[in-house]
């Protein structure tokens, strides 16, 4: 399958492509391209113009900074899932970026192109909007940042404008919570079905632990990722385990509302069905590493 | 528009004019001459078009010759050291793990990948590194054996 024809710059940093974007109108930016390229193939996307940020070095590094993670947006997903520094502070992040695909889609797609794209059937969304991620953007009115839980709007869509680049992703780190990420994937293309984030605070106090704060998040059957208030709210105060976490995920229909996708392979139903099967794993998981922490 | 694109591919350097639009897969396959990348689903799903771009495991039909300027790019013929074939190779003749052949230089190179990452994989570690890649004749199993054995000699042959 061949793309239509379409007009190639490359940029050399950031000013550059936003130059460049600011120069080429309705032209789109390249990532990995594992998302825009099937795209182009299939003629669902004819920009007139690519504007390459894959060599924009700045943009690649993941750093500790004030106490969080600093990931730049070309980072790929191969690369966050063995960061260190990802896996010590949002193993959520770490442990979705791994199930992303297969490994040579892992090797070139990025965490930029990922959440900009915001397919709902993504991995990342759920996870920055459970870890109460931040994302940098800069365009050509300036710089700011997004909560990431304002940043997905709808399916494909972002609060991202037109001008826009998106230059990191910030997380604070999760140190002494426990964080995890529990999918179901599509057995062909491995996106999710149903992903589930959590981050879980537990008292440290004698006898048995109850939960003291939770954030858990939802993608894959929805068509942006959501917050899933009424089952942290049920969590609060209660032990991560038996009835009680059983009680608490169930609550996740409240937060899902009536309104879900559905396929040939699972249909809204199915999905709904099972959702609060996979918010009990992702909270036990998290759980289980709050203690340990 | 067409766009100059400096690629080497396995040692031996191309100089090209290309739209922008052409694939890796095309690049390769139709400009250089090398037909050994395959192009399958031509949707990023099957891994038959896999290919290394500085040593790291890509699908060519969902990359651009203009990404990879600049770039040494490894195909299934460029694995070989003259004629003595790498163990990958010579593993998969082995141990049957190739029937039509179609899948197997993407196979192979998704197993090179595999091992670059992780050197003695179990079983199950090794069907999760192929994950990407798609056979539709042995039914995986010999594929499994080979790259077992090609870890086990490459381990030998490094001590
Ligand atoms: C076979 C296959 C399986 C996959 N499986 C999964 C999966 O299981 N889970 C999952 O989450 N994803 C999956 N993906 C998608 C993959 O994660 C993509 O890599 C990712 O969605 C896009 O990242 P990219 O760097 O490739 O972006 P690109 O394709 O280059 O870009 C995607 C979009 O984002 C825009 N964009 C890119 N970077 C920026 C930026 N810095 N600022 C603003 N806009 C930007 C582009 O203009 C474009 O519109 C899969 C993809 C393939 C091909
Ligand atoms: S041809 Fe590239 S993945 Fe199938
Ligand atoms: S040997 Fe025929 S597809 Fe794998």
């Amino acid at each position: 399958m061949f793309a239509a024809d379409f007009d190639y710059y490359r940029a050399g940093s950031v000013a550059e492509a936003g130059q460049l974007l600011a120069q080429h109108p309705g032209a789109k930016l390249l990532a990995g391209g594992h998302s825009l390229i099937p795209l182009l193939k299939l003629r669902l996307a004819v920009p007139p113009a690519l504007i390459d940020i894959g060599r924009v070095a700045e943009l690649r590094d993941i750093a500790l900074e004030g106490g969080g993670l600093r990931i730049g947006a070309l980072a790929t997903h191969a690369e966050i899932a063995r960061s260190d520094a990802v896996r010590e502070h949002a193993a959520a992040l770490a442990e979705a970026a791994g199930q992303i695909g297969d490994p040579a889609v892992r090797n070139r797609g990025t965490i930029g192109g990922n959440v900009a794209h915001a397919d709902p059937a993504s991995d990342l969304p759920a996870v920055l909007v459970a870890l109460g991620a931040t994302l940098a953007v800069t365009g050509q009115g300036g710089e700011r940042s997004i909560d990431a839980g304002d940043f997905f709007t709808g399916v494909m869509m972002t609060s991202l404008g037109e001008d826009e680049l998106l230059t990191s992703v910030r997380i604070p780190s999760a140190a002494g919570r426990g964080t995890a990420y529990v999918k179901f994937s599509h057995p062909a293309s491995r996106y999710a079905v149903i992903g589930v984030a959590a981050s879980v605070a537990l008292d440290a106090g004698p006898g048995e632990s109850v939960c003291t704060d939770a954030s858990v998040a939802i993608g894959g059957l929805v068509p942006g990722p959501v917050r899933c208030s009424a089952v942290e709210e049920a969590l609060k105060g209660r032990a991560p385990s038996g009835e009680a976490l059983a009680a608490a995920a169930a609550a996740v229909a409240q937060d899902l509302g009536g309104d879900l996708l559905g396929d040939v392979f699972a249909s809204a139903d199915y999905r709904g069905a099972v959702a609060p099967v996979y918010v009990e794993r992702a909270i036990a998981a998290a759980a289980g590493r709050a203690t340990q922490a | 528009m067409k766009v100059p694109v400096r690629i080497t591919v396995n040692g031996r350097r191309f100089e090209h004019e290309v739209e922008p639009r052409l694939l890796l897969a095309h690049y390769i396959r139709d400009l250089g001459g090398l037909t050994g990348t395959k192009v399958g689903c031509d949707t990023s799903q099957c891994g038959s078009c896999t290919v290394l771009i500085d040593g790291v495991s890509a699908k060519s039909c969902t990359t651009l010759a203009v990404q990879a300027d600049g770039a040494n790019v490894t195909t299934i013929e460029g694995l070989a050291d003259g004629d003595a074939l790498h163990p990958l190779q010579e593993s998969f003749w082995d141990r049957h793990g190739l029937q039509c052949g179609f899948c197997t230089p993407g196979m192979i190179l998704a197993a090179y990948e595999l091992l670059r990452t992780n050197a003695s994989p179990s079983d199950a570690e090794i069907r999760h590194g192929l994950e990407g890649n798609l056979c539709r004749c042995t039914g995986y199993q010999n594929i499994v054996r080979a790259v077992r054995d090609a870890a086990a000699q490459m381990a030998a042959a490094d001590q």
